[in-house]
């Protein structure tokens, strides 16, 4: 891999551009792996190559259905935070939100990671003590989160209006070291440091089925044929449960859609990433001058990656009573992804009822801002097949033993 | 948007009409059961991409849970049915396996 520096940049310039080398190398599927990874989205992207960087396993294959970064990758509206209540929620996250401080150093590519802090609106009184709870949560985990006032708020994001009828602004949850990154950088940057260190990402290519022998994986079958392995890990969200049921176990998993949006590109005029959970919206503004709208997930099962027009309608009515300023912008583009919800709201990193079969699943609603944390703790238990610290309390069984990891009174409306 | 007739009242329900509820025909668990049935019953699912049964309330109607045959991964609606019913009626499950015929059953 020629690394990127401004020397390449400039040595590339005098030649016209001609000699940039493929970001990654588009390799036919070997007869067999030391482990396979379904799935090459962030997070099994993240997870091969914190299995190379961190325990020296290379001979890995990712396996993707469609286009590497094409799934909920690709759909998210890049935020990043790790203010959760409960501790191993704030383990992980914090964990994830402090590599990526550092991602574009480390994969040598632009990651665009931009700390420009994250505020979570208090808007009712329930939510002022919710919030004000979580941040002492945070101060005893070492996750830097302050309870601000509303001329704090204020301050900060000033299009923000604090004295709405129906929900004046309380204070805030703020956390000054979160943010948002460049979604598609991340896939693209795992994609190119994992096939530098030899892996194969092999797109285009579905598993169709999972098979074992007593009780332990052998391979996958795929369209592109059967490929052995010791180990496979499924990181597949939106698909967990099917991909599950080829390995024959069932997932505490339901699929439904959640949507996003952006509007026209307009001047730069908030600098934070505001999140309102009593009005059901969230927005920040991408470095094209589009405001990036998120909202709830649709209430029923669904794979379709096409939301319900009326929670359109939902998230864009709580915003512009949020910011009036946005009331005439047209909205260019609208698209949704399927998400894993568990019970809790918290997600699954696991072994499984199948020997050398391990699942990273249930991220819901927000699975981006997690992607270096998840593929850290997910790598970390497919090297030494039991989980680390980050990944011991998200085993699959806490359903069965009522362990939850209950983020859905912290962070349930928007992740 | 989605569209389920209420076969209670017989009107026709926009999705805003209504509230979802989820996986229909669940088993029922209580005291004396073991840890796996009442996880069963509580969190595994069957989320299937395809045909799906589930509960449906008409909220902003006549307020009765009914329930739904569906496909979550063309939203089209095969038909609805009365809470009451331990399974999905005969002809509905013909009409459905007429449409689909990979699928499997509703158990």
């Amino acid at each position: 891999m020629k690394r990127y520096s401004a020397f390449a940049l400039a040595r590339e310039a005098l030649s016209n551009h001609m000699g940039w080398e493929r970001a990654w190398a588009a390799p036919q599927p070997k007869a067999a792996y030391d482990a396979i990874i379904i799935g090459a989205g962030g997070h099994g992207l993240a997870t091969a190559y914190y299995l190379g960087k961190n325990f020296g396993i290379t001979n890995v294959a990712i396996l993707e259905k469609g286009w590497l970064g094409g799934g909920n990758t690709g759909r998210n509206t890049t935020i990043i935070r790790s203010n959760y209540l409960q501790d191993s929620s704030a383990a992980i996250y914090e964990k994830a939100r402090s590599l990526y401080e550092t991602l574009s150093q480390d994969l040598n590519y632009n990651a665009m990671f931009s700390p420009r802090g994250v505020m979570m609106l208090a808007q009712t009184h329930h939510e002022v003590r919710g919030y004000q709870r979580t941040a002492h949560a945070n101060a005893l985990q070492g996750v830097v989160t302050e309870f601000i006032s509303p001329q704090r708020v204020k301050e900060l994001c000033p299009i923000l209006n604090i004295d709405g009828p129906r929900y004046p602004v309380l204070g805030a949850l703020w956390q000054a070291r979160g943010g948002t990154g460049r979604h598609d950088a991340v896939a693209w940057g795992y994609a190119r440091a994992c096939s530098a260190m030899g892996m194969d990402i092999i797109q285009n290519c579905e598993v169709k089925g999972i098979t074992s022998a007593n009780g332990v994986v052998t391979g996958v079958e795929t369209t592109k044929g059967y490929i052995g392995t010791k180990k496979i890990g499924i990181v597949v969200a939106g698909h967990s449960g099917q991909v599950a049921d080829m390995a024959g176990f069932r997932l505490p998993v339901e699929a439904v859609a959640l949507q996003a949006l952006v509007s026209e590109p307009i001047k730069p005029c908030m600098d934070v990433v505001v999140m309102a959970n009593t009005v059901h919206g969230y927005m920040s503004q991408s470095d094209k001058g589009e405001m990036v709208i998120g909202g709830g997930t649709d209430g029923f099962n669904n794979f379709t990656q096409r939301g319900s027009f009326h929670h359109i309608e939902e998230t864009l009515r709580a915003l512009i009573e949020t910011f009036p300023i946005i009331s005439r912008l047209k909205m260019l583009r609208q698209w949704g992804g399927i998400v894993d919800m568990t019970g809790d709201r918290s997600p699954i990193i696991s072994k499984t009822p199948v020997g050398n079969c391990f699942i990273n699943c249930g991220w819901g609603t927000g699975g981006f801002k997690a992607i270096p944390g998840s593929g850290w703790a997910m790598a970390e238990l497919m090297a030494k097949g039991e989980p680390g610290p980050l990944a011991a309390e998200f085993d699959m069984w806490r359903f069965k033993e009522g362990r939850f990891i209950d983020e859905s009174v912290a962070a349930g409306v928007a992740h | 948007m989605l569209t389920l007739e209420c076969p209670y009242c017989a009107v026709m329900a926009d999705e805003t009409e209504l509230s979802p509820g989820y996986e229909a025909h669940l088993k029922r668990y209580g005291p004396g059961s073991s840890d796996e049935e009442f996880e069963a019953y509580m969190f595994a699912r069957k989320n299937p991409k395809g045909v799906h049964f589930e509960r449906w309330r008409h909220a902003y109607g006549c307020g009765k849970w009914f329930l739904a045959a569906r496909d979550t991964a063309t939203l089209e609606v095969f038909g609805t049915y009365t809470a009451q019913s331990a399974a999905p009626p005969q002809a509905l499950q013909d009409k459905i396996k007429a449409k689909r015929p990979d699928w499997k059953g509703y158990k």
